[in-house]
């Protein structure tokens, strides 16, 4: 077995690709620099990230796959799944393999795998762009900032900033990842990855009473009291409003904060 | 102070509004050209969902509750005894603002009772989507009320600005708009539909020859229907739709089943349960026919007029029709697959496209999502070759209501459970 350590980025892992190829590595376990030293076994091969490799491989799998599949692979490495640089791998050999298209062979483990976990990312990207609540800061110290705060389970940020850039053309905004700890900031002109360190005390009151924007507490408010209008008690189903907003999304959502935690 | 006043009349007004079911925000593709705010895709949003489960993706509300109306089945009849009340034009418009810029909404979806007229109602609605367009640059989604009676004119510009517009049918027949809705007559909505149809179609036309003609409403229009409020059938509900969606090019016809609100005698009493499950067989249905070939007369006929409770259009259409199965799922047609119960649209179309690679099993099936379990009684396999053995209609039927975990499942079965 090899433990195949790169640096945890998509051109890192393309690399991996070339290298296992060129070495004829097999059997390989893939490992993210800070965790390789959890792999004592085995035999160890470091990739160092090169552009020219990358583009070799997509290269070659543009010539045998459609954008779309290319996509596919791309969004399954954002899905975080567990072995989903495995799935990856397992696909893009099948590709490289055979001597036709195979994209379509979806009763084929092997291609059903990264269809799948790309669809279930392509949801949740969808699903941040209705989900991001934006709260506006004051503009006495800078100007005027929309931000919002998301921890999805997918890398979907990468996924989602040009819509909101398409959107919010005119509005500094900030969308935050606490999860994996950088952010996307539109500066009116172009998208920017952050990383903000924020402070342990965000959550107080208090300090997000001095952080806020004095009409954003009566937005939050209108938005919460009309959320609780528009229900129709006649038709309650929690069961339908869970499966369509699981709950694991309510802890952003202005209209289900207990009211001490909004602003 | 007045923050108070615009959260009590927001909640006045968005209480009002929530009868209408349409919630859509796709279809209007309004781009931010020139860094404005806001920008409509082909994908509606919901951003976030109720109680009862239904989306929300737009800012619902009438423009006020006041009404000269007195139709019977509306919570805002000018007998009913109600809180009044009514937005500014510019309350509507930094509400939507603001909704919008925390991206709480797609946009505006903006009612009104009539009041004075329906042309002085007109031209207040006219007004706050031509403010939002023309000075806040807003390029949100717009769905606004045509209101019956208003003149052409005004629902004319009502177009120019807005990306659907809808005129509620309500009743689904004649005689029910008559006893429940008398200041109003089918006419009146009719009218204004057909005009909007033919502007719709007129600025399409202009568009292909001129790209900067003026865009009209271009995510069409839509109307609603209370079902359960009267006593049709879902063979007159379904016709009527499907007047709508071939002779006025809609986009949408919208089922609300009624909720009971009021003691007057000629309506279903408080209390009563929301009709939820024949609304829900009613949109697939609706579903049924644009999506997936069906003629409504395959789903609904004078000799079966309402749609089964228990089973969905689909699985009743196929059971009535079990000498076009089992069909072989390696070679049959997809417009045939798309038929098959437990089979969506997306799912016919994977197998289509994964049968090239390989002659498929049923744990083919399984594995690419297919509800096999459903489909199994319809679907026979080659090679080897097999097939369900014969099961009558009521068998099948049974099989597949067991292995369904339905919610609704008490309200059908109060006897024993015997399997």
């Amino acid at each position: 077995m090899t433990s195949v350590v790169y640096d945890g980025t998509y051109e890192g892992w393309l690399t991996a690709v070339f290298d296992i190829y060129e070495y004829k590595l097999d059997d390989v376990v893939f490992a993210k620099g800070e965790q390789a030293a959890a792999f004592l076994f085995g035999t160890r091969h470091e990739v160092t990230t090169e552009d020219r490799k990358a583009k070799r491989v997509l290269k070659g799998l543009q010539q045998r796959l459609s954008s779309t599949a290319l996509k596919n692979i791309n969004l399954t490495f954002l899905s975080e799944i567990d072995y989903s640089e495995d799935i990856m791998l397992r696909f893009v050999r099948y590709a490289f393999s055979s001597g036709v298209n195979v994209e379509q062979d979806l009763a084929n483990r092997l291609v059903w795998e990264v269809w799948e976990a790309a669809r279930r990312v392509r949801k949740e990207a969808h699903r941040m762009e209705a989900f991001v609540r934006f709260k506006l800061t004051k503009d006495d110290l800078y100007d005027p900032l929309y931000y919002a705060v998301i921890e999805p389970q997918c890398d979907v940020l990468p996924l989602i900033s040009d819509h909101f850039k398409n959107r919010y053309a005119d509005q500094r905004w900030l969308i935050y990842d606490l999860k994996r700890k950088y952010g996307i900031y539109y500066d009116l002109e172009m998208l920017n990855t952050v990383e903000v360190q924020f402070s342990d005390k965000l959550g107080s009151a208090q300090i997000k009473a001095e952080l806020c924007d004095e009409r954003e507490e009566h937005f939050q408010n209108l938005w919460c009291r009309y959320f609780g209008a528009v229900n129709i008690e006649a038709r309650k189903n929690l069961r339908l409003q869970m499966k369509h907003m699981p709950k694991r999304y309510w802890k952003y959502l202005t209209e289900k904060m207990p009211d001490y935690h909004r602003s | 102070m007045v923050n108070d006043r615009v959260t009590q009349k927001l909640e006045i007004l968005a209480g009002a509004a929530k009868y209408d079911v349409s919630c859509s925000s796709g279809q209007g593709n309004r781009e931010n050209k020139n860094k404005g705010l806001g920008d409509s895709k082909a994908n509606g949003i919901c951003h976030s969902f109720t109680e009862d489960g239904r989306c929300v993706a737009l800012l619902k509300i009438l423009l006020t509750n006041h009404c000269i109306f007195d139709c019977a089945y509306c919570v805002s009849r000018k007998s009913n005894d109600v809180k009044r009340a009514a937005f500014t034009v510019d309350e509507v418009v930094d509400l939507t603002i603001s909704f919008y810029r925390r991206n709480y909404i797609e946009g505006l979806f903006l009612s009104s009772g009539i009041f004075y007229s329906p042309d002085y109602t007109m031209e207040r609605l006219v007004k706050i989507v031509k403010k939002l367009r023309k000075e806040q640059n807003f390029n949100g989604y717009i769905h606004l009320k045509a209101i019956p009676g208003a003149s052409e004119e005004l629902i004319k510009e009502a177009g120019l600005y807005a990306d659907r517009l809808s005129v509620n049918v309500e009743m689904p027949t004649e005689q029910s708009l008559k006893l429940l809705a008398p200041d109003k007559n089918h006419q009146d909505v009719i009218k204004p539909m057909e005009y909007l149809k033919n502007e719709i179609a007129g600025h399409k036309e202009e568009t292909k020859l001129n790209k900067r003609a003026p865009v009209f409403a271009p995510a069409g229009q839509s109307t609603q229907m209370v079902i359960g409020a009267t006593k049709e059938s879902d063979l007159e509900i379904l016709g009527m739709a499907d007047y709508f969606y071939q002779q006025m090019k809609l986009k949408r016809v919208y089922y609300s089943g009624y909720v009971p609100i009021s003691y007057d005698g000629r309506l279903p009493a408080i209390g009563t349960p929301v009709p939820m499950i024949r609304e829900n067989r009613l949109y697939q249905a609706d579903w049924l026919v644009r999506y997936y070939g069906f003629h409504v007369n395959e789903l609904v006929g004078f000799d079966q007029p309402n749609l089964e409770l228990d089973i969905d259009p689909k699985l009743s259409w196929a059971l009535r029709n079990l000498h076009q199965f089992p069909l072989d799922i390696n070679i049959a047609d997809i417009e045939l697959i798309n038929r098959v119960p437990g089979i969506g649209f997306l799912g016919a179309k994977k197998i289509v496209a994964a049968r090239k690679f390989k002659t498929l099993k049923p744990e083919d099936l399984k594995q690419m999502g297919i509800v096999y379990n459903r489909a199994k009684y319809f679907l026979s396999v080659s090679n080897p070759f097999s097939a369900h053995k014969d099961y009558t209609a009521i068998q099948i039927k049974e099989r597949i209501q067991n292995l369904q975990n339905s919610k609704y499942k008490s309200d059908f079965s109060p006897q024993l459970t015997l399997f």
